[in-house]
C-alpha cells in the first residue's frame, strides 16, 4: 500500500475540496490515521474503496472515542537575552480543545490483501452537534457497528438505513460508554467493595463517621435471611 | 419416609416383597426422578450446562435429561450465565410460564450476583433479585460436576418436601405467589431495580 501521504494527497485530488488530516500515532504499533472532513466524507470513502491502486473493500471495525473538553500542554524552546547572554529556554503554552466524539474504521482490502487503513471523523461537539454521516452506504458492515456507536456513544449518523439502538433497550437515555456516563446506583450490597466503588458503596452503609477509615466491613445478622 | 409405620417392621416386610410406602414418598420419587429443566442457556456458563447434558457427565442419569424448549412443559430453570439487564424481563417472564411446582438453579457467579460485571451498567446483579432462587452454584463457571451436585442437592429438598400439614411444600400453598411482577425497561435501569418481596440484600455495617 501507498504511505499515508500519498493516500492523503490522491484522495483530495479525488474529492476536490476536502480537508484530510494526519493523525500521527507515536506509539509503539505506529498505525497513523486519516483524519476526514465530514461534508466530504462519503465521496472520501468511495474514493477509498473503488480506486484501483486501493480497494479498500472491507470495513473491518468501527468504534467510537469520546474526548472530554482537555488542555493539551506544549513545550516549545525560545531563544531569549538573559542579562546581555542568549539562553535557549522552554516554554509550554496551554491550549484549551473543547470536547468532540469521534468515529474509527479500519478498512482491509481484500481483493489486494493489504491494510489496514484507519479513517476518523470527529463531531463538532459532544451534544446537539454529534452527527456525523453514515459509511453505511459505501460498506455494508459498518451497519451494526454504526448502530452500536450510536447506542453507546450516541453520534447520529446520517444517512445510516436504521439507525437505532442496539444492545441498550429503547426506552434507554444515556450513553454509557461516555466518559461522564454515570451507571445508576446498585451498591447496596457489595461483599469487597474497594477504591471508586467503596465510595459509592459507603452511601448504603450505616454511618459510623469516627470509625472513617476503618474499612472492615461485615454483613449485619438479622437481615440475612431477610 | 412414610409416617405412621415402623421403620423396622417396614424394612422385614420388604424383604418379605411387601413394599409400603406414602402417597407422598411415591410422588416426590416421582417428581425428583424426572426433572425436566427448560432449555436455555445465557453465556459461558451455558456450555458447561451443556456438558453436563451430554455422555461424559449425563444428567441423564440424575432424570434430568429431558431439556424442554417450552416454559409450560419444565419444572426447572437452569439460570447459566450473564443475565444483562436487557434480558432479566425475558427470564421472569418465562419462570411466570412455568407450572407450579418449578425450581430455579442459579449458576455461576453472574447468576448470582452479577460475576465479573457487577460494576457494569448492563448486567443484573444476581436472577435473585426478581425470582426466588433454590439452589445457587459459585463459580466461574462452575464444573459439571458441580452442577450435577447443585442438581443432587434440589434432588434432596424436593424429597424432602411435605404434601400436607402446616409446613408443607410452597407451591402447596395457594397464598404464595407463583408469578413475580415482570421489570419494566426505565430510563437508567431496570423498573424496579429489585423486587422487594423476593430481594433482601444484607444490611452492611462498618465497625
Ligand atoms: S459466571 Fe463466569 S463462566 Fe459463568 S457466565 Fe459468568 S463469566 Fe461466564
Amino acid at each position: 500500500m501507498e504511505t499515508l501521504e500519498q493516500i492523503k494527497n490522491r484522495a483530495q485530488l479525488a474529492a476536490r475540496g476536502a480537508r484530510i488530516e494526519i493523525v500521527v500515532n507515536p506509539g509503539p504499533s505506529q498505525q497513523s490515521s486519516l483524519l476526514i472532513d465530514n461534508e466530504y466524507a462519503v465521496a472520501v470513502a468511495k474514493f477509498l474503496r473503488d480506486d484501483p491502486a486501493l480497494r479498500l473493500d472491507f470495513c473491518s471495525n468501527a468504534t467510537g472515542v469520546d474526548w472530554l473538553d482537555r488542555k493539551i500542554k506544549k513545550t516549545v524552546k525560545v531563544k531569549t537575552v538573559v542579562d546581555g547572554v542568549e539562553k535557549e529556554i522552554d516554554q509550554t503554552t496551554e491550549e484549551a480543545v473543547s470536547g468532540y466524539l469521534e468515529a474509527v474504521y479500519h478498512l482491509y482490502s481484500m481483493t489486494l490483501k493489504h491494510g489496514p487503513l484507519i479513517i476518523r471523523m470527529r463531531t463538532a461537539n459532544r451534544t446537539d452537534g454529534a452527527r456525523l454521516p453514515s459509511l453505511t452506504p459505501i460498506w455494508r458492515s459498518a451497519e451494526l457497528q454504526e448502530r452500536e456507536i450510536f447506542d453507546l456513544y450516541g453520534i447520529h449518523f446520517e444517512g445510516h438505513p436504521d439507525l437505532r439502538r442496539i444492545l441498550m433497550w429503547d426506552e434507554f437515555v444515556d450513553h454509557p460508554m461516555r466518559k461522564d456516563y454515570r451507571e445508576p446506583d446498585d451498591y447496596e450490597w457489595e461483599p469487597t467493595p474497594h477504591d471508586d466503588v467503596l465510595e459509592k458503596a459507603k452511601q448504603h452503609y450505616t454511618p459510623r463517621p469516627q470509625l472513617d477509615g476503618a474499612e472492615n466491613i461485615v454483613a449485619g445478622g438479622d437481615s440475612l435471611n431477610g | 419416609m412414610s409416617e405412621g409405620i415402623d421403620e423396622g417392621l417396614r424394612r422385614e416386610l420388604q424383604r418379605q416383597g411387601v413394599w409400603v410406602t406414602s402417597m407422598q414418598e411415591l410422588y416426590n420419587w416421582g417428581r425428583k426422578n424426572s426433572i425436566w429443566p427448560l432449555q436455555f442457556g445465557l453465556a459461558c456458563c451455558a456450555i458447561e450446562m451443556i456438558a453436563t447434558a451430554a455422555s461424559r457427565y449425563d444428567i441423564a442419569r440424575f432424570g434430568g435429561e429431558i431439556f424442554r424448549p417450552s416454559p409450560r412443559q419444565a419444572d426447572l430453570m437452569i439460570v447459566a450465565g450473564t443475565v444483562t439487564k436487557k434480558m432479566a424481563p425475558q427470564i421472569v417472564r418465562l419462570y411466570n410460564q412455568m407450572p407450579d411446582p418449578k425450581y430455579v438453579i442459579s449458576m455461576g457467579a453472574c447468576a448470582i450476583s452479577g460475576g465479573p460485571f457487577k460494576q457494569g451498567y448492563n448486567v443484573l446483579k444476581g436472577i435473585d433479585r426478581y425470582i426466588p432462587v433454590d439452589v445457587y452454584i459459585p463459580g466461574c463457571p462452575p464444573r459439571p460436576e458441580a452442577l450435577l451436585h447443585a442438581f443432587m442437592e434440589l434432588q434432596r429438598k424436593i424429597d424432602s418436601q411435605k404434601l400436607s400439614g402446616a409446613d408443607k411444600a410452597e407451591f402447596l400453598k395457594p397464598e404464595q405467589p407463583s408469578e413475580f411482577p415482570v421489570p419494566a425497561f426505565g430510563e437508567h435501569d431496570l423498573q424496579p431495580p429489585a423486587n422487594p418481596d423476593v430481594y433482601h440484600p444484607p444490611k452492611l455495617e462498618r465497625v
